[in-house]
């Protein structure tokens, strides 16, 4: 019941949201162009293709009524049509969104795995040379640019070393896609060739843009921690004789992945934002990849898509975290 | 305030940053006295392209044959102009936005901090992507499309701090005393969360250059012979991996600057604003 | 004293801050029988807490040192136990803990039974010179040991007077009230079958109404059981309600002790007689003392409560006065005291 209502609450703000989003993309590609259908139809357009596409947006009209046909068009799944692929984008968007979301997810637990393990023992052992070096590390891991980090990373490896694949997401074609996430559908064909295969392809990617993301997991946690250890409930915990490891693994972790957990929204967007570079750096065929192809060709559909698509799943998973943390925060009653 | 000086001198990791910073100021101002081959901005040598570090070009030549080194440091000038105009043009939008959502209750201001709230619930460069895939490739469009999408970080973070202190008794009396609203926010909110902007702004300049070099890598931000680092660093990728001074060095200037934002910032973080080191993960 | 279950002797900690170094316990003597209910009274910041903790071994380990002293419990001193034995043989066992504020030291995340599980699982009396008697992460908790734990946690609770305890082991601390919660406290302090109890001013952060039906179950509680109690309070009136005896302390110095009796009827400190004037009452009203506590930093040598005292003379300011017997009982730190007879300043 009352996670039912800590949904509904959250629901409220999502729509607005949305529309809110599209009100943006919308202001972008329709009202601060001179002419948006130049734009939709390409650099080699002739003038009676533009004019085909103006009277088929509707440009002639009022500018709420096309914002009420965007909007329609939008709910309908009609984003117009890619010219670089000659396809809807929205089909092109669904076919690469699951090679983001299992690159992204890959790397969420990574950055999560590494980073709350180094977060608490930074925090335990505050003003140690562990604790000042994470500093540093940190800091720099989050000021390094993803598309040099993993340049570098394809120099040294790939190109130099020859221990990882340079490119791609698996060598020829890839399993028939069951879900999309190759090491999903490696596992259910229980094919390990293709799995190996899949893991070897994300080492590279994966750990770039876990940089960033282990990074700040790494400072909500030390932070976190910090504040749980200076709390009342461990001095408490700690004058009843609990055992520490008890109270650090168990009592203070709990309390810090509250805040950590609101994070990962956070973390959500550096990912979705390094995707795009780092897909294309890694010829990784994903919506980032698919962005960046669609920005150097002026394929403008693909380009609003692909904003709007990312927009909607940033927020989507805002609101999921959000729902998730009043779900593990037993204090939050809103 | 001369504590917090003090404080902040004693921090070297911050005074690294502030010393980094200042090598990207000086290399913005002297480039044209610093570098060996002012010319190289626009000119070619295409005999000695892609020539490796050495005495004649420190950090090598590019594709076309020119001096990386000086075109790093003139770089470092679009930079500096892309970063400082687009963050105090984010400033003056989303200050006073929090200043005043803050300052007054009601549907106006809910309205205004709904509407920063969406621009936040986009990832700043795919944002940054769509406007500067409509505006074109240049400096100026750059900096509009940064500035479009950083601006609500400020206005959230004054309007809560402006929300915090509404109630204290310093601002209650002057609004007692009679002084006007403008008055009140500009004279005694302002000054007492500035050190909150203060920190903000320097993180956010690091966070900045990094997307202004994303935008410029994805082809996005001035066009060539611009010397942009991010675009360097995107041609680079053709000649790698025997050419590696090409993508390196470029991407090592912005590693520095970006470090020495977020060195400094998190400097003075600790010094000037101790509660949000320790802030509460829970409170909402 | 053979009977003493526990000795403090010249205990010395400072605090070491920006500042300079505070010295907040300045030789601090103060011994509890066993079953005794002692009460340490003293202004805000006179070093209570900090005693409190120091008997615990829990100050705050960056800034807090202790200079000297000694304190004997069970034959041993816990100042040169190391942490693990400390951590494992006498907190939450021999010696625990009732804290001032009940609504932050449960831990918000995590049900009121599952705290009190946890507790028992390293604590339960069952488990003395038992063979799965160790500490770790990984301990099992067996079944039968569990079953009986339990059994006995809802009795306690019931003894606490808490309504369906059943249901209260489900919720989380933020859903039962103030004086609730610190009834649990007290059932968690008692759980373990201690020896010592270290309240310190576990009624300050409840309701008037509340702290007195508290303070009576604690009383009422630890006299069943035989458990010394150590109770921190600047309410001289809590103080009367509960103890058998009382210590007073004025800035990181204990200057008297007495039986509840002597201490109200002949106080022979001079700051003792001006806490007891400053004491509502139908005469006096409320009279506050005069003159502030000492910094810490830069203490006064000698007796610390020269500077406020009327009677201070030279040797006040250079000599800390022994104790001395005002009777059987009763000892005070003053090279001037009072006497009985004398009427009040
Ligand atoms: N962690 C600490 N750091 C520095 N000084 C402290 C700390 N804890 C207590 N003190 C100082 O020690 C003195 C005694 O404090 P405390 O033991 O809490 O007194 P009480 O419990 O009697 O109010 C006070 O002057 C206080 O400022
Ligand atoms: S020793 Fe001296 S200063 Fe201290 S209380 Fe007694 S008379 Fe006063
Ligand atoms: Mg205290």
């Amino acid at each position: 019941m009352k996670t039912l209502v800590l949904i509904v609450n959250r629901l409220i703000w999502f729509f607005p949201t949305v529309l809110g989003l599209l009100a943006i993309v919308f202001f972008i590609s329709h009202v601060i162009p001179a002419d948006p259908a130049a734009f939709v139809a390409g650099e080699n357009a002739t003038p009676e293709t533009i004019a085909a596409i103006r009277a088929r947006l509707g440009l002639d009209q009022p500018l709420h009524i096309q914002f009420v046909r965007y909007i329609e068009a939008i709910l309908e799944g009609d984003m117009g049509r890619s010219i670089f692929t000659g396809r809807p984008v929205a089909e092109d968007l669904m076919s690469r969104l699951p090679a983001t979301l299992e690159l992204t997810l890959v790397t969420i637990v990574v950055a999560s795995l590494i980073g709350i393990p180094l977060g608490v023992v930074s925090a335990l052992k505050r003003n140690s040379w562990l604790d000042h070096a994470l500093r540093v590390v940190t800091i720099a891991g989050l000021a390094i640019a993803s598309f040099w980090f993993a340049i570098l990373l394809q120099l040294l490896f790939s190109m130099r070393l020859g221990i990882t694949p340079l490119s791609g997401r698996i060598e020829g074609w890839g399993p028939e896609p069951i879900t999309g996430f190759y090491v999903i559908d490696a596992l259910i064909l229980w094919d390990m060739e293709i799995l190996w295969d899949a893991l070897h392809h994300m080492i590279l990617p994966v750990a770039t843009l876990a940089l960033p993301a282990a990074a700040t997991i790494v400072r909500f946690t030390r932070a976190g921690v910090l504040n749980a250890l200076e709390s009342n409930y461990v001095l408490y915990e700690t004058a009843m004789g609990y055992p520490r490891r008890l109270v650090i693994w168990k009592y203070v972790l709990r309390n810090a992945l509250i805040g950590t957990v609101t994070q990962i929204g956070l973390i959500f967007g550096i990912l979705l934002a390094g995707a795009v570079v780092v897909e294309a750096v890694f010829d990784w065929p994903g919506l980032g990849l698919f962005a960046v192809n669609a920005i150097l060709s002026s394929d403008y559909n693909a380009v609003m898509g692909f904003t709007l698509i990312a927009g909607t799943m940033f927020i989507v998973v805002n609101l999921v975290v959000d729902i998730l943390q009043g779900m593990i925060d037993p204090r939050e009653t809103r | 305030m001369r504590r917090v000086l003090r404080k902040l001198a004693e921090d070297r990791a911050a005074m690294l940053g502030l010393a980094l910073i200042v090598l990207l100021v000086l290399a913005a101002i002297f480039a044209p006295w610093l570098s060996t081959h002012p010319g190289d901005v626009a000119e070619f040598h295409t005999a000695r392209r892609l020539s490796p570090p050495g005495p004649e070009n420190w950090l090598g030549t590019d594709r076309m044959g020119s001096d990386i080194y000086s075109r790093l440091l003139f770089g470092a000038r679009i930079t500096i102009t892309i970063a400082v105009t687009a963050i105090t043009i984010a400033v003056i939008i989303g200050v006073p936005i929090g200043l005043v959502a803050g300052y007054y209750e009601g549907l106006g201001s809910d309205l205004l901090m709904r509407v920063s709230d969406i621009f936040l619930a986009v990832p700043q460069i795919v944002l940054a992507i769509a406007i500067a895939q409509t505006l074109g490739p240049s400096i100026e469009n750059v900096i509009l499309a940064l500035s479009a999408t950083y601006w609500p970080f400020w206005a959230r973070l004054v309007y809560a701090e402006t929300r915090s202190i509404k109630n204290e008794p310093f601002v209650e009396a002057a609004i007692a005393l009679g002084c006007s609203p403008l008055r009140v926010m500009v004279l005694h909110i302002l000054p007492s969360i500035s050190s909150s902007i203060i920190v903000r702004t320097t993180i956010g300049m690091g966070g900045t250059i990094l997307t202004a070099a994303t935008l410029g890598f994805l082809g996005l931000g001035p066009p060539p012979p611009t010397p942009e680092w991010g675009r360097t660093i995107a041609e680079s990728r053709e000649f790698l991996p025997m050419a590696w001074w090409y993508a390196a060095f470029p991407g090592l200037a912005i590693f520095m600057v970006v470090m020495g934002f977020n060195l400094l910032g998190d400097g003075l973080r600790d010094v000037l604003d101790p509660r949000l080191r320790r802030a509460g993960q829970h409170g909402k | 004293m053979a009977s003493e279950l526990i000795s403090v002797r010249n205990l010395r900690v400072s605090f070491g801050s920006d500042a300079g170094t505070a010295k907040v316990l300045d030789g601090v003597d103060l011994a509890i029988r066993a079953g005794e209910i002692r009460g340490l009274v003293g202004e805000s910041g006179c070093g209570k807490t900090t005693l409190a903790r120091a008997i615990l071994g829990i100050l705050p380990r960056n800034s807090a040192r202790i200079e000297s002293g000694e304190i004997r419990f069970g034959g041993r001193d816990l100042l040169t136990l190391p942490e693990s034995a400390l951590a494992s043989e006498v907190r939450g066992r021999e010696i625990v803990y009732i804290p001032q504020d009940p609504s932050t030291a449960f831990n918000p995340v995590f049900t009121i039974g599952t705290q009190i599980d946890d507790l028992m699982r390293f604590k339960s009396p069952l488990l003395r010179g038992g063979a799965d008697d160790r500490q770790g992460f990984f301990n099992s908790y067996p079944r039968e040991r569990r079953a009986a734990d339990r059994a006995r946690v809802l009795e306690l609770l019931r003894l606490v007077q808490l309504p369906n305890p059943e249901a209260v082991l489900r919720k989380y601390p933020h859903e039962v009230s103030g004086g609730q919660r610190q009834r649990l406290m007290i059932a968690m302090a008692l759980l373990p079958e201690p020896k010592l109890v270290i309240a310190d001013e576990p009624t300050t952060a409840l309701d008037v109404t509340v702290q007195a039906q508290i303070l009576k179950l604690l009383k009422q509680l630890a006299r069943e059981r035989g458990v010394a109690v150590l109770f921190t309070t600047h309410d001289l009136g809590a103080a009367y309600e509960i103890c058998d005896r009382i210590t007073v302390m004025y800035a990181g110095q204990e200057v008297e002790e007495a039986p509840v009796d002597g201490f109200f009827e002949r106080p022979s400190h001079p700051y003792t007689r001006k806490l007891l004037d400053s004491l509502p009452s139908s005469e006096a009203g409320i009279r506050g003392i005069a003159g502030e506590i000492p910094r810490l930093i830069d203490p006064p040598p000698g007796c610390r409560f020269h500077p406020r005292c009327e009677r201070a003379t030279g040797i006040c300011r250079t000599e800390r006065p022994p104790p001395e017997a005002v009777d059987a009982l009763h000892s005070v730190r003053c090279h001037h005291r009072l006497s009985a007879t004398e009427p009040a300043s």
